[in-house]
């Protein structure tokens, strides 16, 4: 087909795109121009192009942040809790999956999802709103109930834990809705197969239930290992108060301290950029492990 | 199509077969109980809001109210329903979500639709510079400069059009139109339809569904949305922009800070502020909780389509 003839047939295709495309040039292109930024001299003023190199062959911005001690805790917090949700959070919507498919009632079940779903409906305002109510040290609901007075937010130890905790709470009963998608393409006749040759409950999880989302569990996995080094900025920011400043600060909150709040924009472009790179690179270590195990990967 | 629906069905079947045969009831009893602390550890929390919302601010002080309202008082959400700043900031946080979900779910079609095209020219670049924002991304401060450069800080539209595509979503929405069989696109284009007549008569009522989910999804994306109205809407006199989100943290952590103060001078005055908040977080939850079990069926497809080609 010529391209006049094209034109006329599938033109109104491109007039579909034109917006779509022009934000994505605009909003997602051009900021990686500002990138920019990170190799120059500190200048809101004048665009990042007209400003003279920064010292150290333009390295400046990258050497200061690693001489700064709130940028290695930073680091080093959002690495740590980043591990934490791996380890313990990443698990969890597996074992409830698994549960919510042993669970016989069909009708229950149904319920049981809905009510499994809310926490995600909720912003981490809010999350944060009520916890700093029920986990207060001295006056809290748990506590009082308890009677006891943990400082779930009052020390950086717990605090790790309330927020890994409240991470799962809010997230793993969304997150097994894509293992509950991957459990109905097991095909029904294995289980069938193993009830006749009298396999238990647990043996039937272990070789066919298990088995048959380990590609659904690899792919996850390494969506989430290429965040190892991603920030949140809500759940951190929202959970954190001046107690706990030393677990809770991660990258995240320190870009916007010291970018938004405290204007040294070269710099904290400079922090934004290593973590971009650094995201990059082990999305692509990740997959390329998981296909050296004979996965699919996630391209 | 009919693979979206027999995907649905299958777990049902699944189970059927496995009552029939199964006879360990009891440990079908303990998964349900399992189930059933989960929930309670769901729902409480939201009850306990609820009940809050409705007690008296001493019985709230003296931390009496679990999931009974003490001292029943409607009078916080008389509170939050005739104080100027609250009916601003959720009625503005309503009209900004209405606005933004349709902007975006249409701009999500847009963007969608003409990749489902086999025979687009540059289709397949176009595709790759969608995506290759979803793997790098510039980062927090290169897209502050650029809203700064282009005069958007502290405006409106800063919390509008910056995120206004999610490629996850055009992903969902793009998987959901290859589902549509080609034979009725075919048959339209037969009939002299052009793409955008093919679009509105054939795949848009199809796909009722999946619009639903998606818009649900960018709804609840700008009525939780937190941190953007936070890094661009800093000077004082944007305060009237301020969606629910902030004002709530904004008001939470200045009470928080009074609180030490208020204990220390042994006065109630943190209570009635403790009830008023806890009705504004009602407001700012119930529109969503109602809405989000009607979609169930959908969203639960379109986050399994967005999981397989995403």
């Amino acid at each position: 087909m010529s391209w006049g003839t094209y034109m006329k047939r599938y033109g109104t295709l491109y007039l579909l795109l034109i917006i779509p495309i022009a934000f994505f040039i605009l909003f997602r292109y051009v900021p990686m121009t500002y990138i920019l930024q990170a190799f120059k001299k500190n200048n809101i003023l004048i665009p990042p192009w007209q400003v003279e190199w920064a010292k150290n062959n333009g390295f400046q911005w990258f050497i200061k942040a690693f001489k700064d001690k709130d940028f290695i805790i930073a680091l080093k917090n959002t690495l740590f809790l980043n591990l934490l949700d791996l380890v313990i959070g990443m698990p969890m919507p597996i074992i409830m999956a698994l549960l919510l498919n042993e669970l016989a009632f069909p009708k229950y079940k149904r319920v049981t999802q809905t009510v499994l779903y809310l926490p995600h409906f909720l912003s981490w305002v809010i999350i944060s709103s009520i916890t700093l109510r029920l986990f207060a040290t001295n006056d809290g609901l748990i506590n009082k109930m308890l009677g006891t007075s943990i400082p779930f937010v009052g020390d950086p130890e717990h605090w790790r834990g309330t927020y890994i905790f409240l991470g799962i709470w809010k997230e793993c009963g969304w997150n097994t809705i894509i293992y509950l998608a991957a459990l109905t393409g097991i095909s029904p006749e294995l289980y069938e197969a193993a009830e006749v040759d009298g396999a238990s409950r647990w043996r039937k999880i272990w070789h066919i239930t298990l088995p048959g989302i380990r590609s659904t569990i690899i792919v996850l996995l390494i969506m989430n290992l290429g965040h190892i080094l991603g920030s949140e900025f809500d759940r951190p920011y929202t959970l954190s108060n001046p107690l706990v400043t030393e677990a809770s600060k991660t990258i995240s909150i320190y870009v916007y301290e010291k970018g938004i709040n405290g204007q040294q924009y070269s710099l904290t472009t400079a922090v934004g950029l290593f973590q971009s790179v650094i995201c990059v690179i082990f999305l692509l270590m990740s997959n390329t492990l998981a296909k050296k195990f004979g996965e699919r990967g996630i391209w | 199509m009919t693979t979206l629906n027999e995907t649905k069905n299958a777990p049902r079947k699944l189970h059927d077969g496995m009552i029939k045969s199964r006879k360990t009831r009891i440990g079908d009893l303990v998964i349900a109980g399992i189930c059933f602390l989960l929930m309670l550890l769901c729902l409480l929390p939201m009850l306990h809001v609820l009940a809050s919302s409705l007690s008296s601010p001493e019985a709230l002080v003296r931390n009496e109210v679990f999931i009974v309202p003490k001292g029943w008082n409607t009078e916080a959400y008389k509170t939050v329903l005739t104080t100027e700043k609250y009916v601003r900031s959720l009625g503005w946080t309503v009209v900004l979500t209405v606005i933004c979900t349709l902007l975006s779910i249409t701009l999500t079609i847009c963007c969608a639709y003409p990749l489902t095209y086999s025979n687009l020219r540059g289709g397949k670049f176009i595709n790759f510079i969608i995506l290759f924002t979803m793997y790098f991304s510039a980062g927090t401060i290169p897209h502050y400069l650029l809203l700064n450069s282009l005069g958007m800080l502290n405006t409106p539209y800063a919390l509008i059009f910056p995120n206004c595509i999610s490629v996850f979503n055009v992903i969902i929405m793009r998987s959901f139109f290859y589902g549509v069989p080609d034979s009725l696109r075919e048959a339209a284009e037969i009939d002299g339809a052009g793409p955008i007549r093919v679009l509105v008569k054939v795949y848009l009522p199809l796909s009722l569904p999946v619009i639903a989910t998606l818009s649900l999804f960018y709804a609840v994306g700008r009525w939780n949305g937190f941190s953007d109205a936070l890094m661009y809407l800093k000077k004082s006199e944007t305060e009237k922009y301020w969606p629910i989100q902030l004002l709530l943290y904004n008001v939470i952590k200045n009470s928080t800070q009074t609180t030490e103060q208020a204990a220390q001078e042994g006065f109630f005055a943190n209570g009635v502020s403790k009830t008023i908040q806890m009705a504004t977080v009602m407001f700012a939850t119930v529109p969503i909780l109602l809405v989000y079990p009607w979609l169930q069926r959908y969203f639960v497809t379109g986050v399994t389509i967005g999981a397989v080609k995403g």
